[in-house]
């Protein structure tokens, strides 16, 4: 039997979300991460928000669960990945936990 | 704010948090409560169940009011490898009546009854604050900092969680190594409530608590939970982080392969995923806890490492709980001593000590060097399904005797019985 798989797209979107506009809470300095060989986040992070696109990595803050393992997994943490929580009162809001 | 000096601050209203905040106020101490969620468990999720010892001691009955969803009846574990499974499933109803054993429930809802409590106690609760730092005067902490607003406190309590960010700024932890922590992800899947009874056997409102090695990570350090609520099933995986590192699977693909797999799919088939959710949790037990006191300063919960993963049961939510009671009893007892120096906060070790935290991480102290060998996630699962299927197996070939067939299983999974020998000596012995 034929079961459902959900994209991490579908997945997000039942999530709630308080998106901060005016503040990345993750920011990545590209330059560091030409250099990173695995880019572990592209793999490690739940929602699927790191990808390599033309060589080049991409990144989007909404839809971060702000789990923090990009954070452990990134060989060059601090200075590739600079990593904090939202701002008080933004980004993911859990319903149920 | 700033000439209002709390006798704590605590940071992060978590279980730890919330029941450091719940013990302090409730004797009369002046304490704020910060959360940067926009409620206390909005930011929260976990597994699955809590352990009832810890906070029943300090809320009796706590079951009267709040937020609960079953209490657990039923235990299961499955090995799971490709076509085959073998699950070992124990019921007792003992557990499902006063003093209750165990209960699932969701975080967002239990985490907010817990600060209510606290605030009901005359704690006050400040939510949508992210505090930033710490004010930090002569090598002592002395408050907080939460964008442009500073508060005093004669101690901050740091319950802020698995990512502490708080406990290394003070200079008492260090940043985790990847095999420390692991990645937990769950899918909230909502189904009738007398489905979810039927499916795993249960009587009425009591609840279960399945949990999975072998094939749901590929062979990956950590394992699957299915933990039944009410009227939603909350599924998921718990991955090592140093096993992500490794890049071989997307994590979301992972857990959508788990929960498609033919036999965890019955289980939730016709639900409709509510809420999906993702979490540290730190997993090294003593190797991680930081200095758990400092000048002017506590850490309690997550933030001290305060978990429990025996592969078989997973223990957090009690040892936050009663890590935070702990704590609000040091600073208690440094205020009687006006002296909130490390030296006056020592006694949070030996509060610690002689309750269950430090005694039961001690206990298990060698449990996280068990669970890195890698035979468990896919050696045992495969050798054990193979054996159990070859032990129902009728097909008219010739027979062999039960001692037979576990060597020649034994035999094919190229293990060698010196190596079985260590790792269930081990097993015995460790866990
Ligand atoms: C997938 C998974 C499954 C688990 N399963 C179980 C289980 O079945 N049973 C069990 O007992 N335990 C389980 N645990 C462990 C359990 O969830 C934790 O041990 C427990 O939540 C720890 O409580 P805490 O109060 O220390 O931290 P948390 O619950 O993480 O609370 C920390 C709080 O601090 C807040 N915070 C953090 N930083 C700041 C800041 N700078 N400013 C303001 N607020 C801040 C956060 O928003 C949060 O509300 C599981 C964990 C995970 C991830
Ligand atoms: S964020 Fe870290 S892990 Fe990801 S590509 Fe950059 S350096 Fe590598
Ligand atoms: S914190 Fe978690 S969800 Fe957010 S970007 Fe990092 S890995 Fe992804």
């Amino acid at each position: 039997m034929k079961r459902e798989r959900l994209t991490i797209e579908q997945l997000l979107g039942v999530d709630k979300f308080v998106v901060d506009d005016q503040e990345a809470h993750i920011r990545l300095n590209k330059e560091h991460c030409e250099s990173c060989e695995t880019k572990p986040c592209t793999f490690a992070c739940p929602a699927g928000l790191f990808a390599v696109k033309d060589g080049a990595i991409s990144f989007d803050h909404a839809g971060c669960l702000e789990c923090g393992t990009c954070r452990a997994v990134c060989p060059k943490a601090g200075t590739a990945l600079i990593w904090c929580y939202p701002r008080g009162g933004f980004g993911i809001h859990y319903r149920y936990g | 704010m700033a000439e209002d000096k709390f006798t704590a601050i605590i940071v992060g209203a978590g279980p730890a948090g919330s029941t450091a905040a719940y013990v302090l106020a409730k004797e009369g101490h002046e304490v704020l409560l910060i959360e940067k969620g926009a409620q206390p468990g909005s930011k929260n999720m976990f597994g699955g169940r809590m352990y009832c010892h810890a906070l029943n001691r300090i809320i009796p009955n706590f079951w009267e009011e709040a937020p609960l969803e079953r209490p657990v009846a039923r235990e299961i574990i499955t090995l799971l490898d490709g076509d085959q499974s073998v699950s070992v499933s124990c019921q007792d109803l003992t557990w499902t009546r006063p003093p209750y054993h165990s209960f699932t429930l969701l975080r967002a809802e239990f985490d907010a009854w817990l600060a209510s409590k606290a605030e009901e106690a005359g704690a006050m609760v400040a939510c949508n604050i992210r505090v930033d730092d710490l004010l930090i005067d002569s090598g002592r902490v002395v408050g907080i900092r939460a964008g442009e607003d500073e508060m005093l406190a004669d101690v901050v309590i740091a319950a802020d969680g698995a990512n502490s960010v708080i406990a290394q700024k003070a200079g008492l932890a260090q940043m985790f190594a990847p095999h420390q922590v692991a990645t937990g992800v769950k899918e909230i899947i909502e189904l009738p409530p007398e489905t979810i009874s039927q499916r795993f056997q249960l009587d009425g409102n009591n609840g279960a608590a399945q949990l999975f090695v072998g094939a749901c990570t590929k062979g990956m350090q950590g394992g699957g939970f299915l933990y039944t609520n009410k009227n939603s099933s909350s599924l998921g995986l718990v991955v090592n982080a140093a096993e992500l590192q490794r890049n071989q699977y997307r994590l979301p693909d992972l857990m959508e392969d788990f929960k498609t797999h033919p036999h965890v799919a019955p289980l939730i088939e016709g639900g409709r995923v509510a809420e999906y959710s993702a979490h540290l949790i730190p997993e090294a037990g003593l190797a991680m806890v930081p200095q758990l006191y400092g000048d002017g300063i506590v850490v309690v919960g997550d933030a001290a490492g305060f978990v429990l993963n025996l592969g078989y049961l997973v223990r957090g939510m009690d040892f936050a709980i009663a890590s935070g009671e702990a704590a609000a009893r040091a600073v208690m007892a440094a205020k009687s001593q006006g002296d909130f120096s490390r030296q006056g906060l020592g006694i949070y070790r030996k509060i610690l000590k002689e309750s269950f935290v430090l005694r039961d991480l001690e206990f298990y102290r060698r449990a996280p060097e068990f669970q890195e060998n890698p035979r468990l996630f896919q050696t045992y699962p495969r050798l054990a399904t193979a054996f159990a299927s070859r032990l129902f197996t009728v097909d008219g070939s010739p027979p062999v005797h039960l001692l037979q067939k576990i060597l020649r299983e034994i035999k094919e999974s190229r293990l060698g019985l010196s190596r079985l020998a260590i790792d269930g000596w081990r097993g015995a012995t460790w866990l």
